[in-house]
């Protein structure tokens, strides 16, 4: 039976009187990856911060209906943000390394969060480079700046820094938009092995990727879900013209 | 704004109608070479056939180029896969128009050649199938296909009748033996150009409605 990591039941989100999304009902499946899609400004990045309530820091956001994550709704008053998004990573557009060393880039999350001997830190800080590949390319240069990898190394690293925290869901905005064709392809090859023990919710312009990469495709059109379902589904045998008219670029 | 890529979808279909209008042409003559005891259609029909590979060697051509450089999904992807095969029916159909011409050639060479009442009935609904799922590609109407899929069962029982008065033919009397393997040989390639006006109407079927149909799929679904 198919287990869902994250609900939405009557999603609305308004941005003052903008209504950017209408009525969402998706249910995200564990260890699979979600591929959000659609045209600039449909509101895939915006349902995507839902799930961490990154949007709250924006004024005049306001959000209506449910969002179960992992269980618990995560719209109360009780709702313990930092545990929140300890639970959910998110990694960004651009690779977004903190002025530091490779190690301390990875071991910072754990320093704030939790206390550790040196030696545990090492070792969190050697699996996590191992899971996303990076370990054997910088292992003799662990103090070097990180600002000095390459931008695919640098995306690998923020990707390790998200799985320090042991989190169940990875958000990715656009994780590839940075990065040339060869790299890309890696980290949708990594994305593939993370999804072994991790959600993966992925919004991404290249509806190629999503075709490559993703398990789930949801297409999202001036703020509505059009159309969700299997990818190979999807890209063979839309339901929905819109679906349709979009990715045989008919519009958009 | 039409893309450069609708463009190319648009001019594969007109070369698989030219195919198409081909092939029907063959089939069309090959059956009167047939009927009318005529060598020279026979004649005419076995020597179009290589404008007919090169046609099907083109049409491939292209479509090779589609996927490679346009990776085609949803409908674009269904149009393409079934032109595919609908290219490889209508070659198909392009040689079993040969074959019939084959048999007439030799029909010609035979005295007192005399056709069974149901080879007519065959030529016309073969036809008639043929035309149609040709049509429901032009068109890309399914209800069309449709009839051409519930027509084919006709021509399996036709050929099943002139199958067994040839084997009767056979043992009756020796010296229209020959004549009888050519019949047989004629109404052989009737039913296989039916097959495959059929492939044609579920490819139709497929790209437009995104329905499986062929060995009675939807059957087994009920």
């Amino acid at each position: 039976m198919n287990t869902f990591v994250i609900e939405t039941k009557h999603l609305d989100l308004f941005y003052d009187s903008f209504q950017a999304l209408t009525d969402i009902n998706l249910n995200i499946e564990e260890k699979k990856i979600t591929a959000l899609i659609g045209p600039s400004g449909c509101g895939k990045s915006t349902l995507l911060r839902v799930f961490n309530r990154m949007n709250d820091l924006i004024d005049g956001v306001r959000i209506t209906g449910d969002v179960n994550v992992l269980g618990d709704n995560i719209f109360t008053p009780e709702t313990d943000l930092i545990a929140l998004r300890q639970k959910i990573g998110m990694v960004f557009q651009r690779p977004n390394p903190f002025p530091l060393s490779v190690y301390e880039n990875i071991a910072f999350g754990l320093k704030i969060h939790r206390n550790q001997s040196k030696k545990e830190f090492t070792d969190i800080v050697k699996e996590s480079l191992k899971s996303v590949i990076l370990w054997d390319d910088l292992k003799d240069r662990l103090d070097n700046s990180a600002l000095k990898l390459s931008l695919e190394q640098q995306q690998r690293l923020c990707i390790a820094r998200v799985l320090t925290m042991k989190p169940q869901i990875i958000l990715m905005d656009e994780p590839c938009s940075a990065l040339d064709p060869i790299a890309t392809l890696r980290i949708e090859e990594l994305m593939q092995e993370l999804k072994k023990n991790y959600t993966i919710v992925i919004v991404t312009h290249n509806m190629q990727q999503a075709a490559r990469a993703s398990d789930n495709t949801a297409f999202l059109y001036l703020g509505e879900l059009v159309e969700y379902g299997e990818t190979k589904h999807i890209y063979s045998s839309p339901k929905e013209k819109r679906t349709e008219d979009y990715l045989t670029g008919r519009f958009g | 704004m039409e893309r450069h890529f609708q463009r190319e979808l648009e001019s594969l279909k007109t070369s698989l109608i030219k195919m198409g209008s081909v092939v029907e042409e063959n089939i069309a003559l090959a059956i009167r070479s047939v009927m009318e005891n005529n060598q020279e259609l026979a004649l005419k029909v076995i020597e179009s056939d290589t404008r007919v590979d090169a046609l099907e060697i083109e049409i491939d051509n292209a479509i090779v180029d589609l996927l490679a450089l346009q990776q085609p999904v949803a409908s674009d992807l269904r149009f393409i896969l079934a032109a595919l095969k609908i290219n490889n029916d209508l070659e198909r159909i392009g040689d079993h128009a040969v074959n019939i011409a084959q048999a007439a050639q030799v029909l010609c060479s035979l005295p007192n050649v005399e056709l069974m009442d149901e080879i007519p009935k065959m030529v016309e609904i073969t036809r008639t199938m043929l035309k149609d799922a040709i049509d429901s590609f032009i068109l890309l109407d399914p209800v069309k296909a449709r009839i051409v899929l519930k027509t084919d069962d006709q021509i399996d029982d036709l050929n099943r009748i002139v199958i067994r008065k040839v084997i009767e033919l056979l043992k009756s009397n020796k010296q229209t033996a020959e004549c009888g393997l050519e019949l047989s040989l004629v109404s052989r390639n009737l039913e296989r150009v039916a097959d495959l006006a059929t492939n044609i109407a579920e490819e139709v079927i497929f790209h437009t409605q995104a329905r499986v149909v062929k060995h009675h799929a939807e059957d087994k679904e009920h």
